[in-house]
């Protein structure tokens, strides 16, 4: 079988529609992520001892488990519960949750790697709970985290395929109908993977650059 | 009442064929690590463009998109391959990228002294990299590779998607029959928590093992 441009140009509209929608799912899970990350690792650094280990315990489970059958958990088993969600909300928050426990990791990292003597210090000078956070933790612990959440924000991007499995019309699916009612597979399949190849390249050289911004806060 | 140890007999033929598919990515994946990892390092630019692009190429795209690929156009070129060589060879090739980062990384975490010191005794570079390098370096590599393997597990579940037969494909065999969704996903869930716990059991093991009689060596 050839490779034909004619057909390529045919099916690009469908496959940016689908891109659209892996985006916006990227966009949201992600926003979920961040929220969920800083609960489980509030959680995990501050809450009374049997509520902290849950949580690790929760955490641990969600991240040695796939994607694929927590998404299929939300999808298939919570309607029987009641909850009945669609697709895409379904497809967000497994990503948002999935990414949040490895989220809370880098938040627990990045605050923990500020030094002793910094909480001393502000302690010193008199600061408030709230003054320390926001003066002094905050604005050492944020910048170091930033290539970390980036580089899971690019993971998460890529995983985004596995939401066509719970009938998401995201740029995989798009490319799968297309393959199958025209019965040609190689340019759909290959424009999808080169659509995530442009895309994570270009994350790759955004990514470099915010290493080389944020990552070493204590050599400026 | 439905006849459950039927379709947990399923399941646990679908849980093999998931630890197969683990065992045999996993060694794909090694092999491709090491190639890639110490190919990078390479003194050949040939060698070093080549493995670059293939780590940049299996990581910039998702396994999920690589596994279609394989499977449904490889076929056009000629090749046709079973759904579990499919999935073996995109999952080997993709973890091995990953893996191929951790073993250059490793190899360059050796400090510069160690090198000196085999062209000082006349080593080879094959010599110096087999006896006095990677020794030291596999130790570093151990942690980041147990987290490889269990992202390895965890890719396992894409390849029900091109119809094999592992333990997500039998848990949606077993929905569709029974109309029960909780128990299926909840037993598939702890399966392969279970199976993370004990890659990363015997990763801490192994990581033990290996470092065993290196305490003091280094600083």
């Amino acid at each position: 079988m050839e490779w034909d441009w004619d057909f390529v140009w045919q099916i690009l509209p469908t496959l940016l529609e689908g891109l659209k929608i892996t985006l916006l799912a990227t966009v949201l899970g992600a926003a979920v992520a961040a929220v969920v990350g800083l609960l489980f690792a509030i959680l995990r650094m501050t809450a009374p001892k049997p509520i902290a280990r849950t949580t690790g315990f929760i955490v641990e489970f969600i991240r040695g488990t796939p994607l694929l059958v927590q998404l299929y958990f939300i999808f298939y088993v919570l309607p029987d519960i009641g909850i009945r969600l669609p697709a895409l909300l379904a497809g967000v928050i497994g990503l948002g949750v999935h990414y949040g426990t490895y989220a809370a990791e880098v938040y627990r990292a990045g605050i923990e790697n500020v030094p002793r003597g910094q909480w001393e210090a502000a302690k010193a000078t008199n600061l408030s709970g709230r003054q320390t956070w926001i003066h002094v933790i905050l604005p050492q612990a944020i910048p170091p985290m930033i290539p970390a959440l980036a580089n899971y924000l690019i993971a998460m991007f890529k995983e985004t395929p596995l939401l066509s499995a719970i009938t998401v019309l995201e740029l995989m699916n798009q490319a799968k109908s297309v393959a199958n009612s025209s019965y040609r597979y190689i340019e759909p399949m290959t424009m999808v993977g080169v659509f995530f190849l442009i895309m994570s390249l270009i994350s790759v050289v955004f990514l470099r650059w915010l290493e080389e911004r944020y990552a070493r806060v204590e050599e400026r | 009442m439905t006849d459950w140890s039927g379709y947990i007999g399923l399941i646990l033929q679908g849980a093999l064929v998931t630890l197969e598919l683990t065992v045999m990515g996993s060694v794909l994946a090694v092999i491709m690590a090491f190639l890639a990892g110490l190919g990078r390092v390479s003194r050949f630019m040939a060698v070093r463009a080549l493995a670059t692009t293939y780590i940049e190429f299996f990581r910039g795209t998702s396994i999920f998109v690589q596994l279609f690929w394989v499977y449904f156009v490889l076929p056009f070129a000629g090749v046709t391959l079973s759904p579990l060589q499919a999935g073996v060879l995109a999952l080997g090739l993709n973890v091995g990228a990953y893996g191929a980062e951790v073993v250059r990384g490793a190899v360059k975490a050796i400090g510069r002294e160690q090198r000196e010191a085999c062209i000082a005794l006349n080593l080879t570079r094959g010599q110096a990299m087999r006896h006095v390098i990677l020794p030291q370096a596999l130790p570093l590599m151990l942690p980041t590779f147990g987290n490889n393997a269990i992202e390895l597990l965890k890719g396992t579940a894409v390849v029900s998607l091109i119809s094999l037969t592992d333990m997500t494909f039998q848990a949606q065999v077993v929905r569709s029959q029974t109309g029960s969704t909780l128990i299926p996903f909840t037993v598939i869930l702890v399966l392969y928590f279970l199976m993370a716990l004990a890659i990363s059991t015997g990763m801490r093991w192994l990581e033990r093992r290996v470092t065993r009689g290196l305490d003091g060596v280094r600083t």
